[in-house]
């Protein structure tokens, strides 16, 4: 194996995956393993078997009533994908939506008063939700507006004020929205986390609530797409695209030392006995120990249930509950998404509802008590709590570029986001995110198709 | 409505050791061609044939393993809902059928429940130097229910033929694809969505 290669990846998780991707396709030798056997890391989708085992060990199998084992896809870190959003960017630039089948995810609820009401998917049908009060309504129908007509390099659309500086909070006092609209706009539109974004310029926010209405006006029904067999297929995707051009995938490698070497500034890895060399390393945090620190913690809930959620449509087949903060007085949202046999993660007839939030007190899992009381009766659950760590330095003084785990939002934007910044520390250059050929001679084609048909 | 010349697409993927002689038969079935020397394609592991039946045709995507076998490091994703696959042996050598007999074990557990499998023994051309016997292939082929050929990417021998029998046997229902309502993700910032995206050039 003595080899030099320009990059060595370690960990198959979706970001590590992704950057692979880029850099082999950018001409990069790279050299990708992982200490398992399976693709993924945290971001694979497991089968029941497999799941069953990261709970309970290998002693006692899975009950037969949870049906085969074979039939489940289950992610251990929930997200949908914002279907005009960084990711669908990303498949796009490399081509890689040809390996994976999408389907819109049905619907998409907010949590208000112990109640769930869905998410407007107009401006119009907002202005006439019962989520919106008699008096909010006019300051509301200005605000859309606003932020409809809002373009980042005409200033005519800013209203006089300088956006990158003027705080979200400023611009809702401007509009004289009040604090439950506010929640709403910010948590179930703009779909932030916690309430650190009032504190910052108002422009990150209109653009948030603008990738919304992009993504839903995209298939209507929600503004989420996610793949067919679980979001395990992602990383598994993007490592197939780094190997057509010319990756090298390695799993089952044990990571047993890594040597820098000063003088000859290369990085030496050893794996079974055998040892590599590269310029860069890039990895996931669990690599790193020392060069990486905690940042609070993260708990996840796989529910296995047997029929959808009585809170919601019954038709629904995929979903997702945004439970904003201060409706269940929290610092920060709680998520439910509910998948099923549509999308190919469980089999016919069980849903799986995976609730997950950050962690804000000692007894972790009574914070998810109102998510639980939507779900109905509960046949298996999988609790786990994951620390969310960051890397100490940039990686540009030791060329170890570390990923960030991934985070409590329930889309992939702030992973893309990471993705899109390391590439930028790893290689100098932005990522600069267009459409690959390939797509857009299909479009061409088919629009010809259409053409003659007329 | 009958079925005349409608095209039915399917996925079909190619298994097997490396250096068995798998990209060598796509690019023989597909371009025409064989390279004795024959290096990894870079970029181009995704390609697409037609087969024309007697009111039928059949589009081939035929998804090429990227070097992913070489470290057994394939991913489930590539086989996933692959409607037809391809398992290559080299006749010279056994444990290359060996390995084919793994990876049909393994596409009955893991595949699609109504895969067409085909067992294929390439480099026929070099039958002089053949390790594996026709007829135990043959026989094992017979007992799991695989198409069953010998082939030669460099002669050609036998190499249509296979993609041809594959066709016949694979059932030409409208969808063979589970999960229906796929939706296409199409470039979104041409900034007139939804509308007709003419070219000036
Ligand atoms: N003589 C002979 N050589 C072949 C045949 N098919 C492939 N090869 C050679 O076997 C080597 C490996 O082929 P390749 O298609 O790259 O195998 P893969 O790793 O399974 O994709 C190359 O040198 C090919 O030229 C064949 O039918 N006859
Ligand atoms: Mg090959």
């Amino acid at each position: 194996m003595d080899e030099h290669y320009d990059v060595i990846v370690l960990g198959t998780g979706l970001k590590e995956c992704i950057i692979s991707g880029l850099l082999s396709v950018d001409g990069k030798k790279v050299l990708h393993m992982d200490r398992n056997g399976y693709y993924g890391g945290e971001s694979a989708s497991l089968n029941m078997n497999q799941l069953w085992e990261k709970s309970h060990g290998k002693e006692k199998k899975a009950p037969e009533t949870l049906g085969s084992s074979r039939d489940y896809n289950v992610d251990l870190i929930p997200k949908f994908i914002l279907s005009s959003g960084l990711l669908v960017k990303m498949l796009l630039h490399t081509d890689v939506t040809r390996y994976l089948d999408f389907k819109v995810v049905d619907g998409s609820y907010v949590y208000s008063s112990g109640k769930i009401n869905k998410v407007p998917s107009t401006d119009t049908e907002a202005l006439t939700s019962s989520l919106v009060g008699l008096l909010d309504k006019l300051p509301l129908r200005k605000f859309f507006i606003f932020v409809q007509n809002y373009e980042e390099n005409n200033p005519a659309t800013h209203d006089g004020l300088n956006l990158k500086i003027t705080t979200m909070d400023a611009l809702f006092k401007k509009y004289g929205l009040r604090e439950n609209i506010v929640d709403f706009i910010g948590h179930a539109l703009a779909l932030y986390l916690d309430d650190s974004y009032l504190q910052q310029p108002a422009h990150d926010t209109i653009m948030r609530m603008k990738l919304y209405a992009d993504s839903l006006a995209r298939y209507s029904k929600s503004p989420y797409i996610y793949p067919l067999y679980g979001l395990g297929e992602l990383p598994q995707a993007f490592a197939r695209l780094s190997a057509i051009y010319g990756g090298t995938y390695m799993l089952n490698k044990p990571i047993e030392n890594i040597v820098f070497d000063e003088e000859k500034k290369i990085i030496k890895v050893t794996s079974e006995g055998e040892t590599v060399t590269c310029d860069k390393i890039v990895c996931d945090p669990s690599y790193f120990p020392n060069k990486v620190q905690k940042k609070g913690k993260i708990i996840r809930s796989i529910c296995i249930l047997n029929g959808p959620i009585p809170s919601a449509d019954k038709k629904f087949e995929s979903l997702q509950i945004i439970i904003p903060q201060k409706q269940v007085k929290r610092q920060s949202d709680m998520y439910v998404g509910v998948m099923s046999s549509a999308h190919c993660v469980c089999p016919k007839g069980k849903y799986i509802a995976i609730v997950s939030a950050t962690v804000e007190t000692n007894e972790p899992e009574k914070e998810l008590a109102p998510a639980y009381a939507l779900l109905g009766p509960i046949q298996e659950k999988f609790v786990y709590i994951s620390d969310f760590i960051e890397p100490i330095a940039d990686g540009t003084a030791d060329n170890v570029f570390i990923s960030k785990s991934y985070d409590a939002t329930s889309h992939f934007e702030t992973t893309c986001e990471d993705v899109m910044d390391m590439y930028k520390r790893i290689t100098g250059k932005d990522l600069v995110l267009t459409v690959h050929p390939n797509i857009l001679k299909q479009q061409e084609e088919a629009g010809n198709q259409e053409q003659e048909e007329q | 409505m009958n079925n005349n010349n409608k095209i039915f697409q399917f996925k079909l993927v190619l298994l097997g050791e490396a250096a068995v002689g798998k990209s060598s038969l796509v690019l023989r079935f597909v371009r025409g061609h064989f390279l004795d020397y024959q290096e990894s394609t870079i970029g181009a592991a995704f390609l697409a044939q037609t087969v024309c039946l007697n009111d039928t045709t059949v589009k081939f995507e035929i998804w090429d393993t990227a070097g992913q076998e070489r470290y057994h490091t394939l991913a489930p994703m590539y086989y996933r809902g692959a409607q037809a696959a391809i398992v290559v042996y080299d006749i010279r050598s056994e444990d290359s059928f060996e390995r084919a007999i793994k990876w049909v074990k393994e596409l009955q557990r893991q595949g699609s429940p109504n895969i067409v499998i085909a067992l294929a023994g390439n480099k026929l051309d070099l039958a002089a130097k053949r390790k594996v016997e026709t007829a135990e292939a043959q026989q094992y082929a017979e007992e799991n229910g695989l198409l069953f050929m010998e082939t030669s990417a460099k002669t050609s021998q036998n190499v249509n033929e296979l993609f041809v029998e594959i066709a016949k046997k694979l059932p030409k229902t409208p969808t063979t694809r589970p999960g229906s309502g796929r939706v296409a993700i199409a470039p979104i910032d041409n900034g007139n969505t939804g509308k007709k995206n003419k070219c000036c050039n």
